[in-house]
């Protein structure tokens, strides 16, 4: 997927003018939201178990080389072959040539964010490979050309019109309106692909180093067609996904799906550990796993290494204001949200996803439900400190933000700037006290109304009830 | 190409080493010792209250009926031919199935139904396994793959029914994992957790049952 987060601002403004897209959003927005708090709600020890989790991820972090060369020896043991890729270019061209030199000519996917990110599937089917996704969300995109918009629900933006109308051309079959036989209808015709396949590709949601194993959560089973039933199968993950035992994944998965979409459990869960044996009847004869930097690793050792916690659950997309008004399309690139404000600009360079840490309302709550607890507004902040350092940012906002430091540090001035500015918004408000229009600021109040400020200060009436209490109503 | 993958193994550790504040590609042997001693402890994260039971079978029941895993239970291991027989013909299936080996010496013959001994292939509609373990707290059958175990049986046909044993009833997920280290050692080629029969909501999130694997899945309880 090539970066468009530059864009932010423009698409943002066209997500919120597509009434389809709209409605589809708050449709979700209700069941991610209400799902979660009632998962959370039904366990007394969640936030010890989140405690727990984040603790636990650090730990995997703070000795990240050990446990991936731990990993690597036990992966190595179960006869996987391990592949290091410090770029998507490098990850894709070891995929491709894992396909080239065993003669595959179609490969079957199941979801993986990794593959999305360095642009797997283009970089396969220039090789002449087909390549099937088979979630189903994921499928509905690659017959729309469309990226995901959410990294658990990636067709969260489709209305059931549009995927009937995709899914009308693709099947060359009378359109259908109802969702189960609609569904149905995709797994009719992803069967054949699955049994036909000759290479799996897989993500995985952590790998544990204990004993050299890869996973995958899904819960339409789609993951344990891709990994059984093709001769190789190819996993395709991020360094950052290694956790050192089995029972650090018991921890992990009761956060996951409750955080996700408010299941206690994903239906289908699989651990992959090397080859099918002697006598196995199923299972590949080949698996590989390519682990990829691709900017990872410039997050650790820095203040923003709590980043790499992150579990893929997009909690804190469901929780974001601003997501649920625009969507993930907005963002620009493979992770939306608050996640993907964190990460994009330090995966693709701040200088080319500058609005994203600015995409935020700072309310918080994306720490809140951040099952792992990564301080992602506190994160974005620094991104947006650097920001201003670089002098990335507008002269104008640059300017207005010198301008109110100077006047901070001058208590003095500062009384002054604000008792005219609470005067003149109190005038703007009238009687209806609410302002409609702010000079400077109609990027404020071109969509909403800001309540009109009284008239005095802060600073004034605290002054005014140090001398005399009784007069001050409370 | 090996040459490369070499290469870009070293520059990602030492990249890695370096933000650490450590020098050179390798983690050094005190640092090898430090994983290997916190992963030799195993050491579990706090469990939820509702995982610990005072009736496992009672909470395995009541988290299957959640997931949508139909339960049955039956006093012998011999009773379960007649109970699949019930089953197929209270969902209007075909008396037939593909079964794993260990099955295959049962009484299916008065039972009505017939059994396949061999791994399930795409065009079954019914197979029939066993299970490692089951574990209460989630409703869930871990089954491992094997030689005399395929996991297709499991995956491909549109009924899953799967015999597991009240004996091997664990509370966690934790408890699973400390029992297949006991009796196994360590995790073989799959090891595959079932809650539940194959579903998705990627079509404006309503839940549709049945999205590439078994529409129905249902437990057989043996003592």
């Amino acid at each position: 997927m090539r970066v468009q987060s530059m864009f932010f601002k423009k698409n943002a403004t066209e997500k919120l003018d597509d009434a389809v897209l709209q409605r589809n959003l708050r449709t979700a927005k209700g069941k991610f939201v209400d799902g979660r708090a009632k998962a959370v709600a039904e366990i007394d020890e969640w936030e010890a178990i989140r405690t727990h989790a984040a603790a636990l991820r650090d730990r995997a972090l703070a000795d990240l080389d050990a446990y991936l060369v731990e990993f690597e020896r036990n992966a190595i043991r179960r006869g996987t072959v391990v592949h290091w890729a410090q770029t998507a270019q490098e990850a894709c061209a070891i995929a491709v040539e894992i396909a080239r030199a065993n003669g595959v000519r179609k490969v079957t996917k199941s979801k993986s964010m990794v593959s999305e990110e360095v642009n797997l599937n283009e970089r396969l089917e220039e090789a002449g490979i087909e390549v099937i996704e088979t979630d189903l969300g994921e499928y509905i995109l690659q017959l729309a050309h469309e990226p995901p918009s959410h990294i658990v629900a990636p067709a969260v933006h489709k209305s059931k019109e549009q995927v009937a109308e995709l899914f009308e051309a693709a099947h060359k079959k009378p359109r259908l309106t109802d969702i189960a036989q609609m569904t149905r209808e995709a797994r009719e015709a992803l069967r054949d692909h699955f049994l036909t396949a000759d290479m799996g590709i897989s993500g995985s949601n952590f790998v544990i180093a204990e004993t050299g194993t890869t996973l995958t959560v899904t819960n339409e089973g789609n993951a344990d067609m891709v990994t059984t039933l093709p001769r190789i199968h190819c996993v395709i993950t991020g360094i950052e996904k290694v956790i050192p035992t089995l029972e650090d994944f018991a921890t992990l998965i009761r956060l996951l799906p409750r955080s996700a979409i408010g299941q206690t459990i994903g239906n289908y869960l699989t651990l992959t550990t090397g080859v099918k044996g002697p006598g196995d009847t199923d299972g590949p004869e080949q698996m590989h796993v390519i682990l990829v930097d691709a900017g990872r690793s410039k997050f650790v050792g820095t203040e923003m290494q709590s980043m790499l916690r992150c579990i893929r659950c997009g909690a804190c997309m469901n929780h974001c204001p601003v997501y649920q008004n625009v969507g993930g399309h907005a963002y620009g690139w493979v992770y939306p949200g608050p996640m993907g404000s964190v990460l994009t600009p330090v995966y693709v360079g701040i200088e080319n996803a500058g609005d994203l840490p600015n995409a935020a309302t700072f309310c918080g709550e994306c720490a809140v439900v951040c099952p792992v607890k990564i301080p992602l507004p506190d994160l974005m902040r620094k991104l947006r400190e650097q920001q201003f350092n670089e002098r990335l940012r507008p002269w104008t906002e640059r300017f207005a933000i010198r301008a109110w430091s100077y006047a901070a540090r001058r208590p003095k001035l500062y009384a002054l700037l604000t008792r005219f500015a609470a005067e003149f918004g109190a005038r703007l408000g009238g009687r209806e006290k609410l302002i409609h229009y702010w000079p400077g600021l109609d990027g404020w109040t071109r969509g909403r109304d800001i309540p009109a400020p009284e008239g005095r200060t802060f600073r004034e009436l605290y002054r005014e009830r140090l001398r005399a209490p009784w007069r001050v109503k409370p | 190409m090996a040459g490369e993958a070499v290469s870009a193994r070293e520059a990602i550790l030492t990249r890695i080493r370096a933000a650490q504040g450590r020098q050179g590609a390798e983690p050094d042997a005190t640092q090898l010792e430090r994983v290997r001693a916190t992963i030799a402890r195993h050491e579990a994260g706090p469990l939820p209250g509702n995982a610990r039971n005072a009736d496992p079978v009672a909470k395995f029941r009541a988290e299957c009926d959640r997931v949508g895993t139909t339960h049955a239970e039956v006093g012998s291991i011999d009773a379960v031919p007649a109970e699949v027989a019930r089953y197929l013909r209270a969902n209007n299936l075909e008396a037939r199935v593909a079964a794993w080996h260990e099955f295959a010496e049962l009484d299916w013959t008065a039972a009505g139904v017939a059994v396949d001994d061999r791994p399930a292939n795409p065009n079954d509609r019914t197979g029939l396994t066993g299970c490692f373990c089951t574990i209460a707290e989630t409703g869930t059958l871990l089954l491992l793959s094997s030689p005399a175990t395929p996991k297709v049986t499991a995956l491909l046909p549109e009924t899953h029914l799967c015999v597991a044993s009240k004996s091997r009833l664990v509370n966690t997920m934790e408890d699973s994992f400390a029992l297949l280290r006991r009796e196994r050692g360590e995790p073989p080629r799959a090891t595959f957790f079932v809650s539940g029969p194959s579903r998705t909501a990627d079509i404006e999130q309503t839940i549709v049952i049945g999205a590439h694997g078994p529409y129905r899945v249902h437990v057989i309880l043996i003592p």
